[in-house]
């Protein structure tokens, strides 16, 4: 190393040293991401992804609670009143704007997931202030189309995907 | 440290000794020079070390008893309770022993922060420190998930919905901790394996906090830095062994209380019953060691804010040798600054108060004061003392307030006298 004419120009070393720790990161990277990945839902929890619920015997009023991925999913058939309430409210006047119309699509029914979105209790049904839903966990108060509107939740209760596979069957996911 | 050359005296300990050093380091544990007016409020940290062994051999045989699976859990708990010998006490002193480690603990820190331990030079002592802390709030909050009652199951779901609060990655991260669409037995199981792990870390960093207290030596009531060794120390053993034995001791009657008297008091009702992801208790509660963090949680209206500034409660500690701008140490000395910590201390107990109420009205207003106050404390208030304050003047060694301050200054000269007469 006596003949430097010292100039800092990169050799051949200084590229084998770079390219040795890029493969190395790429091998670490590797190694490590299984292990960080066996802990996302495994085939087993993704295999009971849909549930079929039979709602022939809900009379309007009524709500049903039904287990889905492990969380739970009120299925509820709204009154005339309730329909009203939740169609006739100014959007602007919502902390998440959304229609009653893009929520339930058939108005009879609402079918969302029962979990507050503040930290994930489950809403008592038929409480609260606008009577829809009233999480006794942080305060929050949903109406009957399931949208918060007092408390600490920040969006409306979550729709899920589903269907109606018949007129007495809804699937859900 | 003590600067001597140690030499094991017999034979086969110098043999041994010059190949591991164990028998130095034994030594010098045992002379370790320690500030000699060392209060009873020093006594915390062996008190937290016996806490810790406490919690990893109770936890180990529970863990030969307990089954981690959502279908079994809180009948194997049961199990324990009832069928296996002297299971009981096992998970009595386990579950109570969580809550002492949080008492010595929370005593611990409010004495460093009324001494200045934290200051130059043991920043890495607090910092530490406050990691050990983080710890053991995981480890705390995993292991109240294991019996999987109702408290167990929605205390985790609360939890780990704080991490949904994150911008853009949220919901996917806690997929990622659930191991799933909601909490389900692979959280169980791998909050069992990390629960597991944590005490094991915790103890990893004891030993690091414990040698770089040895660096320069504990902190004292005075605050000042003393020369080691000096008549201002005494040795480790038997001064300070024996205090601490003696503390421990008394420790242990409140301990014993709890573990046979009210071994239930600190838990919740609800956690005998099994968990049911269809229905959430009417009041979810912490337990009553994070129900601070708790409060300052829901006295911000927004999701993510509440959870930034619950974590900056915490945070905020590891900041605080360069938040605190006084160049001395012990509150002694800091008339001001005395008064604003007793401020501070009922101001967490304020806050652990409303953290156990419901969230509205008047308890969410005096959640919403004593959170701005615990930050105002630390943000403003500790930084303008350090400039602000008139402190009192401080002692030159630990042992001249006592002889130098005496109101009968002439027996002292009388002894200096008779010193002198000797030499």
């Amino acid at each position: 190393m006596s003949d430097q004419k010292d100039e800092k120009k990169t050799n051949r070393r200084d590229f084998l040293f770079t390219a040795t720790a890029a493969a190395g990161a790429v091998g670490v990277g590797a190694a490590v991401w299984p292990l960080v990945d066996q802990m996302n839902p495994d085939a087993s929890v993704k295999a009971l992804a849909s549930t079929e619920v039979d709602v022939s015997s809900m009379q309007p009023g009524q709500s049903l609670t039904v287990l889905w991925r492990g969380k739970p999913v009120f299925i509820k058939r709204r009154t005339e009143d309730e329909i009203k309430k939740a169609r006739t409210v100014d959007i602007n006047d919502l902390k998440h704007p959304e229609k009653d119309e893009d929520r339930a699509k058939n108005p009879e029914w609402l079918v969302m997931l029962g979990i507050c979105t503040h930290l994930g209790c489950v809403p008592l049904t038929d409480k609260g202030d606008y009577d829809g839903w009233f999480c006794p966990c942080h305060g929050s108060h949903y109406d009957t189309s399931g949208r918060i509107r007092k408390g600490p939740a920040p969006t409306n209760m979550e729709i899920p995907k589903y269907e109606f596979v018949n007129t007495n069957t809804i699937k859900i996911g | 440290m003590s600067d001597h050359e140690y030499t094991p005296s017999s034979k086969f300990g110098k043999w041994f000794n010059d190949r591991l050093p164990l028998l130095t380091l034994a030594n010098h544990l045992t002379d370790y020079p320690t500030p000699k007016n060392l209060n009873y409020w020093w006594t915390f940290g062996g008190i937290l070390t016996f806490c810790l062994i406490t919690q990893i051999v109770t936890g180990l045989v529970l863990a030969m008893h307990y089954i981690a699976h959502a279908d079994m859990a809180f009948s194997s708990v049961e199990h324990i309770m009832r069928d296996v010998n002297y299971g009981w006490l096992l998970r009595y002193v386990h579950a109570n022993g969580a809550s002492m480690f949080f008492l010595a603990v929370y005593i611990h820190i409010f004495r460093s922060l009324f001494y200045g331990s934290y200051k130059s030079p043991r920043e890495i002592i607090w910092i530490l420190g406050i990691i050990i802390y983080l710890l053991m709030m995981a480890a705390a909050f995993m292991g109240y998930v294991l019996p999987w009652g109702q408290m167990s199951f929605w205390g985790a779901t609360v939890i780990t919905n704080l991490f949904s609060a994150i911008p853009l990655a949220g919901e996917s991260i806690t997929t990622w901790l659930w191991g799933g669409y909601s909490v389900d037995n692979p959280t169980l199981t791998r909050f069992f394996t990390l629960h597991y792990l944590i005490p094991f870390l915790i103890l990893g960093l004891v030993v690091l906090h414990i040698w770089a207290l040895h660096v320069p030596g504990n902190n004292n009531p005075v605050g000042i830095d003393i020369k080691k060794p000096s008549k201002d120390t005494v040795p480790f053993h038997p001064y300070i062994v024996i205090k601490d034995a003696f503390a421990l001791l008394m420790f242990c009657i409140v301990f014993a209380l709890f573990v046979f008297y009210q071994p239930n008091i600190l838990g919740h009702a609800d956690n005998y019953i099994e968990a049911d992801p269809l229905v959430t208790p009417a009041h979810i509660v912490p337990e009553w060691y994070l129900l601070p963090f708790y409060a300052i949680l829901r006295s911000v209206p927004d999701k993510l804010m509440g959870v930034v500034a619950m974590l900056s409660a915490i945070l905020i500690l590891a900041a605080l040798p360069w938040l605190d701008t006084s160049k001395v140490r012990s509150a002694v000395f800091r008339p001001l600054f005395r008064q604003f910590y007793w401020i501070l201390v009922a101001d967490v107990l304020i806050l652990g108060y409303v953290g156990a109420m419901p969230a509205e009205g008047l308890y969410l207003l005096i959640a919403r004061v004593a959170t701005a106050y615990y930050f105002a404390h630390f943000l403003i208030i500790l930084p303008v003392l350090g400039w602000k304050e008139k402190t009192t003047p401080l002692p030159l060694s630990i042992t001249e307030p006592v002889l130098g301050g005496s109101p009968n200054l002439a027996a002292v000269r009388s002894d200096e006298k008779i010193e002198k007469t000797i030499k």
